[in-house]
């Protein structure tokens, strides 16, 4: 890969948090993530809690500022939020007192391009991922699926190049946690937008990345990059493939829960 | 659910009928006389005699401690507005405040009298003191605790500050506004009626005190009646704001 065709760089990543007392040392969350990705590459972080693989998303997010290195976007620095990037935080984040189309258009209404155009492309999106019956509806009378949904459609309504989820479908029970990765899938096909993707779940990563970068616990390292050179357009069927099976595999080995196991 | 509704209404008239009864048999049963403690019946006969007078008496102490009400509202949430948003303001504010709340407020009651007389506008200011620390301390601790992930959301989607006030802050505080005014219209009923109480020439508080030296117990029950309807329904009012709001805030505050 040269340097031309990356999307996104990441140099020397780290982050240092101040210690819980006066006097203790510096939490290091993350230390030295060298990395980059291509446009239209979707990268999964995988990694226990605590491992700083949120963290990470922030900083590339331009939420949380670097300690040490730095992360290029397109050639320039990251060094606050951008108005192209679209964040989906693990909570759907709904604000309770708009209806679910004015939440989708919250980041327009901000930019000040709430027109027309930007409530058409409002409704495409909940058109989309189902929701249009329920534009005028309150979130707080949406499933949790549906409100996430929601948040999906808040984040991709700017028309996002970069897009940066937060473990977006971890409070989620199982079934409508996998329509949400087809959903994810779907969308990212026919908007060829890069996405970040922070998860704990091994399958849920391999699932969804064309790589996945596997962190340490703290301070959080890179571990193992994992191309998964699955094909596309993915299926439930594909989760039960030997080829699958042996990408989960070498993914938990490098978190260390396939060895744990065997020990047992 | 219909018998649910039933009972939910027919259980606290059955209470109110079972403490009438109770005070009617204490005073059959031990001859209480009049001037300690009326029958029931007289003092409704008094209301119904004295209607006239209580309702119109009423509706002065109403207005006292609505137009307080109101007059700490409008006062009370642009003030925790300036205070939530300043650090200076809040730094030079709340400690008074802190200590404003911590003076008996009845105490400067005779003070506003002399101030401004024994009219409508001395029990305004008592009533609007009372009424105007809840308020303000509500609103500024709503204002202060915004979900942290709204905050997030104002972050990543680039929202200056004064739009984070406004679209997120703010809505998101309404609830706190609302649970400062239900105790903020109660307080300004008391309000009203101690400053009737230390001077004035009418309303219910002085009408009470009046029935009181003439040893109209009955008169005196009908007031207190009064001046609970009064209570209660101001604060049925802000309640019923309340309500009219839950659509907007959902079963939780936040999603």
């Amino acid at each position: 890969m040269t340097a031309d065709a990356a999307f996104g760089v990441l140099d020397r990543v780290g982050k240092s948090f101040a210690g819980p007392a006066r006097g203790a040392p510096d939490i290091v969350a993350l230390e030295d993530v060298s990395y980059s990705f291509k446009q239209g590459e979707l990268v999964s972080l995988l990694g226990p809690s605590g491992c700083g693989k949120t963290t990470l998303l922030r900083i590339v997010a331009g939420m949380t500022r670097v300690s040490r290195g730095r992360v290029e976007i397109r050639g320039r620095e990251v060094t606050g939020p951008q108005e192209d990037f679209g964040f989906v935080f693990q909570a759907p984040n709904l604000l309770p007192w708009r209806t679910v189309l004015a939440n989708v258009l919250f980041p327009m209404e901000i930019v000040g391009r709430n027109d027309a155009a930007a409530k058409r492309r409002a409704l495409e999106l909940l058109d989309l991922v189902g929701l249009s019956a329920f534009a005028k509806s309150r979130p707080h009378q949406l499933s949790g699926g549906m409100k996430q949904r929601a948040a999906l459609c808040r984040a991709l309504v700017p028309g996002p190049s970069l897009l940066l989820m937060d473990e977006p479908f971890g409070a989620l029970d199982e079934l409508t946690r996998m329509e949400m990765q087809d959903l994810l899938l779907d969308i990212r096909r026919v908007s060829g937008t890069t996405v970040v993707f922070v998860t704990h779940s091994i399958s849920e990563a391999v699932y969804l990345a064309d790589e996945v970068l596997v962190f340490s616990r703290r301070p959080g390292r890179v571990i193992d990059r994992i191309r998964t050179s699955l094909v596309y357009p993915r299926n439930a069927a594909l989760r039960y493939t030997p080829e699958f099976t042996a990408l989960e595999h070498r993914a938990g080995a490098g978190l260390g829960v396939v060895r744990e196991r065997a020990a047992s | 659910m219909i018998e649910n509704r039933l009972v939910r209404f027919l259980l606290p008239v059955l209470g109110l009928a079972l403490l009438i009864a109770a005070w009617h048999l204490y005073v059959a049963a031990f001859n209480v006389p009049v001037a300690v403690l009326p029958r029931p019946a007289l003092v409704l006969d008094s209301m119904i005699a004295n209607w006239r007078l209580i309702v119109s008496e009423g509706w002065i102490t109403l207005l006292e401690s609505l137009y307080g009400f109101l007059l700490a509202f409008a006062l009370g949430v642009p003030l925790a507005v300036a205070i939530a948003g300043s650090r200076t303001l809040n730094l030079m504010f709340y400690p008074l405040l802190i200590a404003t709340q911590s003076l008996p407020k009845v105490a400067l009651a005779p003070l506003i009298l002399i101030w401004l007389g024994t009219g409508m506008e001395s029990k305004l200011a008592i009533a609007w003191l009372v009424a105007f620390f809840p308020i303000v301390v509500d609103t500024a601790t709503g204002l202060r605790n915004t979900p942290a992930e709204f905050l997030d959301l104002a972050t990543a989607v680039r929202a200056s500050a004064f739009q984070t006030f406004w679209k997120i802050r703010f809505p998101a505080a309404l609830p706190f506004v609302i649970s400062g005014s239900k105790v903020a219209i109660t307080l300004a009923v008391i309000g009203a009626v101690i400053g009737e109480f230390i001077g004035s020439n009418e309303g219910l508080g002085n009408l009470l005190l009046v029935a009181n030296s003439q040893i109209n117990i009955p008169l005196a029950f009908a007031c207190l009646i009064g001046l609970a309807v009064i209570g209660i329904g101001l604060y049925a009012a802000v309640a019923a704001v309340e309500l009219a709001l839950k659509p907007w805030f959902g079963a939780a505050a936040h999603s």
